[in-house]
């Protein structure tokens, strides 16, 4: 290349920076974490950035890396729908000069369980003993007896089932997990519960998406995915059968009647509503959080965030239906508004 | 007296002859094959709004990859910067002023970084600088691309510098002209061609890295100024909608993959004729 | 030594030529910048290899070296083994280099020995065009292009032909060793042609005069007398690419399934040192999980320096050139 073409080329680098700097006078936060919540995070982000003035750019890598980047300092403010554990909460505390870490609910979701059945358009019913024995790889094809049981009437193929679960660490797999350890004791035991396991049997693909893309390629498949996911991309999901008996499709009222028939549920620990006793209950709902350091060296930020959070769980919350979450019961949110007078 | 060749080695001979042709073509036209297809999914993808939209969130189609075009170009910048002075002038040394053994040790060294794969670059990367400094910047993007060009600049700057013929230097030293400006006002010059080239492949190379800016440069829907904030760029998005469910995204990582391949290709293409056609090749 | 000679030349010779004097020519700071920029790179180096042997101690004090032979890979009991990545990384190279080395050998063969050097300079240029595509686009085809053509295409034949042998057991599911095996192979190709290429035509025209009027076809000339003369070059040349296939990340991670597994099937999935990494790094927290990652990080390290190093060696040897 040219010194002068070089030239030029810097040049034209320098005036785009420039620019950037000048339109974006506003204040700019990072942020990074689960993908379970990152269709309505980013639409809050693109539409708070005209009310707050600030640019908050948000990566979804998973809640793992939402937990990671906010321990490490990496990023201003994390998400998550994994329920942190002790451990995580004081390496926050020892990476951060003893400050805590506050989780702040945002909104709730579903994790559906999708499939790719050519044929089959029908929902199909699962129960959680069924869920954990396909993930466990005991149930291998789509016309086993057990899977036939529940779905009377549904000609089931001789099918293989491939099984697609996440490859990186995720709320979405923490929440799934969650329930299968209720339901299922040979889960709890051999699998457990958390962002990232090890899987006995299936495919790997990373965050919301890439396990919606692998579904939609892959013939056979059984995935789990938060409700927009499979909604937006057409796939087909079924109907969970819940603490009651009932078997249950995830859609906003289901959704909200987990959070409600839940007991307890102060806004100040993260709370687990899987597999919730109710009538009308889905029973793989959670809720999803952002994860705030109680103290921002720059005042500006802490401003901005307390800002956000403030409109979030106020103007914010009618947005949140329109992509199918459930909104924050109201007492929740109102607590939630109380503790961001916690950031400083 | 002429030996008569059996049939069968006959045989053998044409037909062994016409594999390894065949053996060519498959591989040769693989490239075809590839530039075929991103020609097909990715340039009717191109239009206005890829070259100056900003990614759109999820679900909402149209949307570019604007930032990510120039957020690359800011990474490889900075990687050219760190990078290239340092392997040029540990080149000039390996070249013009160290000894046997020490420049075996350093060639043994820069081979020995060459060699690393550019994702253990990306967590090294990762813990230099951006858990240090606190956050994703494309200063660290651009820390790992630049280690990864060190090698490639040491080595070419060192060959075409001794490939620059020993009286050009000996004219200018007796010409009065001490060891440093022989060096920088005639040895380089005269290999400039060949130096330009191999910083071209250099950089074409790192181009298309993608693993080293999954931890460093991390990503950004909106334009990031600066070099200390998180960076969107062609490579990374490509990677993140390729794995996505959405076909208008599918679209998109075609088009961005046939924008990044033509610029490395091009790139390259020119400075391999460069090298064909300069001093070097015609002293040859 | 030349530098010590010239260090002690130039400082030597402080009182005859005053320093400023010789500052203003040049030489001393052009000798001290370049040097400090190659010690500088020595010490980056220092520097990446101390990181990760810092970095992975956790995980040698927690395991030992029984962490590489164990498959348990659960972040959530905290018990880490790298057995099945390491497994993923062997097989994959294996099958890329199985495909790729007699394709490049018999490519290489007809561009030295073949084709006209008008012909062969041009496919040439073509084919290390190949070698500069970036490894993400690979991966772009890989996942639309080439898994869809596997499984459609080449597995079916495959099975129906060799089902019964235990590497085409099990259903094929697109994303397996064997997809991440043939995007390595096209990958590397370009290096083993490159390289045996320019060796085989290196080989001295006389050997190859000789056997011809003896009576040889052009076949045998090639097979009996230039391949053996050029094979020390082109194991380097397999090696060569070798190393490159064992720490490819982008194109892998696309194809091969993600599932830390270690089967001996080709078609089941599986999982690679670099696609781990790739996947599980940004979010590693908690200090085994990361040191774990970053073991297996050193681990490919070492393997890519020895494997580099070999072919380094053998192709020194044919070339007979200066270290």
């Amino acid at each position: 290349m040219s010194s002068h073409m070089l030239w030029k080329a810097t040049s034209a680098v320098a005036i785009v920076n420039f620019a950037a700097m000048l339109a974006s006078a506003a204040v700019q936060m990072t942020a990074a974490g689960a993908t379970f919540p990152a269709p309505i995070y980013q639409k809050w982000f693109n539409d708070y950035q005209s009310i707050g003035n600030v640019q908050i750019n948000y990566q979804a890598n998973g809640s793992g890396g939402g937990i990671k980047g906010v321990t490490e300092g990496t990023v201003d403010f994390g998400a998550s729908d994994a329920i942190l554990s002790k451990e995580q909460l004081e390496a926050f505390k020892a990476k951060n000069g003893g400050h805590t870490l506050l989780t702040f609910p945002t909104v709730l979701g579903a994790v559906v369980p999708s499939y790719n059945i050519p044929g089959i358009t029908a929902e199909l019913n699962f129960t959680g003993p069924i869920l954990a024995d396909i993930f466990l790889g005991k149930i291998k094809k789509w016309n086993d007896p057990a899977l036939a049981k529940v779905n009377a009437g549904v000609k089931l193929p001789d099918l293989d089932i491939v099984v697609l679960h996440r490859s990186d660490g995720s709320g979405t797999t923490f929440c799934f997990t969650d329930y299968l350890s209720k339901v299922s004791p040979e889960w709890e035991k051999q699998v457990g519960r958390n962002a990232s396991v090890s899987w006995p049997v299936g495919l790997g693909a990373s965050k919301n998406d890439g396990v919606a893309g692998l579904l939609k390629q892959q013939v056979g498949a059984v995935g789990y995915l938060e409700l927009i996911y499979a909604v937006k991309n057409h796939l087909a999901y079924g109907k969970v059968q819940n603490a009651d008996g009932e078997f249950v499709k995830a859609d906003l009222k289901t959704v909200s009647a987990a959070a409600a028939a839940s007991k307890g549920g102060a806004a100040d620990t993260q709370l687990s509503i899987t597999n919730t006793a109710g009538k009308g209950v889905y029973p793989i709902s959670t809720f999803t959080w952002l994860l705030v350091p109680d103290t921002f060296k720059d005042a500006e930020k802490a401003a901005a965030i307390k800002g956000f959070l403030k409109w979030a769980v106020t103007k914010g919350q009618e947005q949140a239906e329109s992509l199918d979450y459930a909104r924050l019961p109201l007492v929740m949110a109102q607590e939630v508004e109380k503790r961001i007078a916690l950031i400083k | 007296m002429m030996m008569e060749i059996s049939a069968t080695r006959r045989i053998v001979n044409g037909f062994m002859l016409t594999l390894s042709g065949v053996c060519t073509v498959l591989v040769v036209s693989v490239l075809f094959f590839i530039l075929g297809y991103l020609l097909l999914h990715g340039a009717s993808s191109l239009n206005w709004d890829f070259f100056t939209k900003l990614p759109k969130p999820s679900g909402e189609t149209g949307g570019g990859m604007a930032n990510a075009i120039v957020g690359s170009g800011k990474v490889l910048l900075m990687a050219t910067v760190i990078g290239v002075p340092i392997g040029f002038m540990a080149g000039v040394y390996l070249a013009e002023y160290s000894g046997k053994t020490f420049a075996f040790a350093i060639r043994y060294v820069v081979d020995l970084l060459n060699g690393v794969p550019s994702i253990v670059i990306g967590i090294v990367a990762y813990a230099l600088v951006v858990r240090p400094m606190r956050h994703f910047s494309a200063l660290a993007g651009g820390t790992a691309l630049g280690i990864m060009m060190i090698p490639i600049a040491v080595r070419t700057t060192e060959e075409f510098l001794r490939a620059v013929p020993t009286n050009i230097r000996e004219g200018a030293m007796a010409l009065g002209a001490t060891k440093a400006t022989t060096i920088f006002t005639v040895v380089i010059p005269a290999a400039i061609s060949g130096l330009t080239s191999g910083m071209m492949l250099n950089l074409a190379r790192v181009a298309g890295e993608t693993a080293p800016l999954l931890f460093t440069a991390l990503g950004n829907q909106f334009w990031s100024s600066g070099w200390l904030a998180p960076i969107a760029t062609l490579p990374v998005m490509i990677y993140n909608y390729a794995t996505a469910p959405e076909d208008d995204l599918h679209q998109q990582a075609w088009a961005a993959g046939f924008v990044l391949l033509t610029l490395v290709l091009i790139i390259n293409v020119t400075a391999r004729l460069i090298i064909a056609s300069g001093p070097a090749a015609q002293r040859r | 030594m030349a530098a010590t000679s010239y260090i002690a030349e130039t400082l030597g010779r402080r009182t005859n030529r005053g320093f400023f004097a010789r500052l203003r020519g040049g030489d001393e700071i052009s000798y001290l910048v370049t040097l400090a920029s190659t010690v500088s790179i020595l010490l980056i180096v220092g520097l990446i290899v101390f990181e990760l042997w810092a970095n992975s101690r956790p995980t040698f004090k927690a395991f030992g070296f029984g962490f590489l032979t164990s498959s348990a890979w659960d972040p959530n009991a905290d018990k880490y083994g790298a057995l099945p990545f390491i497994y993923g990384t062997c097989v994959t190279s294996f099958v890329g280099m199985l495909i790729a080395v007699p394709l490049g050998l018999a490519a290489s063969i007809f561009l030295a020995e073949m084709a006209p050097p008008k012909l062969s300079n041009f496919l040439t240029f073509l084919i290390e065009l190949l070698a500069a595509v970036p490894s993400v686009i690979y991966g772009l085809i890989g996942i639309f292009i080439l898994v869809p053509a596997i499984r459609t295409y080449l597995v079916p034949p495959l099975k129906a032909a060799f089902g019964y042998l235990p590497i085409f057991e099990g259903t094929f599911y697109g994303l397996s060793f064997l997809s991440a095996g043939i995007v390595l192979s096209v990958m590397v190709v370009p290096f083993i042609i490159s390289v045996s290429r320019e060796v085989l035509m290196a080989v001295p025209v006389e050997q190859r005069e000789a056997a011809l009027a003896l009576g040889a076809t052009k076949w045998e000339t090639t097979w009996d007398i230039v391949l053996p003369n050029a094979s020390t070059g082109i194991f380097g040349s397999i090696f060569l690419a070798l190393a490159r296939a064992l720490g490819e990340t982008m194109a892998v991670t696309m194809v091969i399934g993600n599932a830390p597994r270690i089967s001996a099937s080709l078609l089941s999935p599986g999982y690679s040192i670099a696609a781990v990494i790739a996947n599980e790094f940004a979010e590693a927290n908690g200090d085994l999980y990361i040191s774990s990652l970053i073991f297996m990080a050193l681990v490919l390290f070492g393997l890519t320096i020895v494997i580099n190093a070999v072919a380094r060696i053998f192709i020194m040897t044919t070339q007979g050139k200066g270290i």
